[in-house]
């Protein structure tokens, strides 16, 4: 017979079962939010640090913050604003746009950020995302694929706000660019975006199936059987843009969060 | 007043910004004689232990720390790294903790392919009521981001613990007028804002 140990003394713990994560996601464009359908027409949303505000209110998991036109502008990043929202947050904090130098990526994540998003930068500076791995641990860099569908079914990963295609499928650049770092994929299906009809499954299913490290799914969520559907095809989390800003048919600006009960039934952990 | 203990490890601004949101007055300090002067210390931390123990080492904070808490009795909460400082020593890298919990840090060891670090929200269990853990609601959870953890070899000096990667840790120490979390309180809603409260008004 084995002999008692302390720890096996210890009478066990009982602990709620764990729900994936959902991650609003907002987007910047001059400092303030929007939010566009499919990257066009971006409609005005509000100021970030009142969004911020309210998911803290409402216990938001985590948060993505996105600035779509610094690269494009060839702009940096907006350190202030990143600061204020990072001292604002009572939740983790990601943020991605503009971000193309080591330096840059450890300014922000010094500022109180918890996770780098890169997308660009995935094609023109491959090497950056391994070094701020390198540094602040592979969980601080986020990936952020960017899909559209093509006529024949296949689908192509796109940089620069969805002006430039890069070569290759997308569940071969997920895999490689985890190994140059990347320890989470964010993977935007184009075509869905804002449209609130549910994520793109067969993309989901493809990539998540490629790499092991965690998929977020985002695009197209317009409710949370949604969230269920993409955790289903394999995403380890899910992000939604419009569902947390909007509502009713005529896109009022309103932004929510479902409540935490709902989100454990709508996963099944309840 | 709490002083925040700046030994350069992170930003501070989100757990000054909670502790004013709450009411409660704080300020982020690394002089000796604000330190000394402060009826409550935090002392936070993100990165390497290593960075953390060499800081004590070259700012003579480590003297301050032990005449303010270990002598005087002062209240001080550790969070993250902060937590981990005050075991004597970890995996993670070479240099002194404080040594005022019994144990060392180790790294995860996860027995179901769960990744390390920790990142994410997670559950905890109370080991044993505490006034800074008191109402903090049901089924709390905490904001994580560790590869290690400080093993606690005194059950009673055990808080919290929970499960990451089918293994039993501990997620919260105390003793005295020590108390110190893993997880970041200022990261993690109304359970982080709870315990906050609670150590501003707490009596050891």
């Amino acid at each position: 017979m084995e002999p008692m140990t302390a720890e096996a003394a210890l009478p066990p713990l009982l602990l709620p079962k764990r729900r994936p994560r959902v991650i609003p996601t907002l987007l910047l464009k001059d400092g303030l939010l929007y939010k566009p359908v499919r990257f066009k027409a971006p409609k005005y949303v509000g100021d970030p640090r009142v969004a911020v505000k309210i998911f803290n209110d409402k216990g938001a998991d985590e948060l993505v913050l996105a600035d779509m036109t610094a690269t494009i502008e060839r702009r940096e990043p907006d350190y202030e604003l990143i600061k204020e929202i990072a001292t604002e947050s009572f939740m983790p904090i990601a943020y991605g746009g503009g971000i193309n130098s080591y330096d840059q990526a450890a300014r922000i994540l010094e500022l109180g950020v918890e996770k780098i998003v890169l997308n660009t930068a995935l094609a023109s500076t491959p090497a950056l995302s391994e070094k701020i791995a390198g540094v602040f641990g592979a969980q601080s860099v986020i990936g952020c694929l960017d899909c559209r569908k093509s006529l024949l079914g296949g689908y192509s990963v796109y940089v620069e706000a969805g002006r430039r295609r890069m070569g290759g499928k997308p569940e071969d650049i997920a895999q490689r660019i985890v190994g140059q770092g990347v320890g989470e994929i964010m993977l935007q299906s184009i075509d869905r975006e804002g449209t609130g009809q549910g994520y793109d499954l067969a993309l989901v299913r493809r990539v998540a199936g490629a790499v092991d490290v965690p998929v977020i799914a985002l695009g197209g969520a317009g409710n949370v059987d949604h969230f269920r559907d993409a955790i289903g095809a394999g995403a380890a989390a899910v992000a939604a843009g419009s569902m947390f800003v909007f509502t009713g048919p005529h896109r009022a600006v309103l932004i929510t969060y479902p409540p935490d009960e709902q989100l454990h039934r709508a996963f099944g952990t309840r | 007043m709490i002083t925040i203990i700046d030994y350069r490890m992170g930003n501070l601004g989100s757990i000054c910004n909670m502790f004013h949101r709450l009411g409660i007055k704080a300020r982020v300090s690394a002089d000796p004689e604000t330190i000394r002067a402060s009826d409550r210390l935090m002392l936070p931390g993100v990165g390497h232990f290593s960075n953390g123990a060499r800081q004590f080492a070259e700012t003579g904070l480590r003297e301050v720390l032990e005449e303010k808490v270990e002598r005087g009795g002062t209240p001080l909460l550790g969070i993250c790294v902060g937590q981990q400082l005050l075991g004597s020593g970890s995996e993670e890298g070479e240099g002194a903790g404080l040594g005022w919990i019994a144990g060392r840090c180790v790294r995860f060891r996860p027995q179901d392919g769960a990744k390390v670090p920790q990142m994410g929200w997670n559950y905890v269990q109370p080991a044993r009521p505490h006034p800074v853990i008191a109402d903090i609601g049901d089924e709390p959870r905490f904001y994580f981001a560790n590869s290690f953890w400080l093993k606690s070899e005194k059950r009673d000096e055990v808080l919290l613990e929970s499960i990451y990667g089918g293994e039993r840790f501990t997620a919260g120490v105390a003793r005295d007028s020590i108390v110190a979390f893993q997880f970041h309180p200022e990261k993690s809603h109304r359970f982080g804002m709870r315990i906050l409260e609670n150590f501003a008004k707490w009596s050891p």
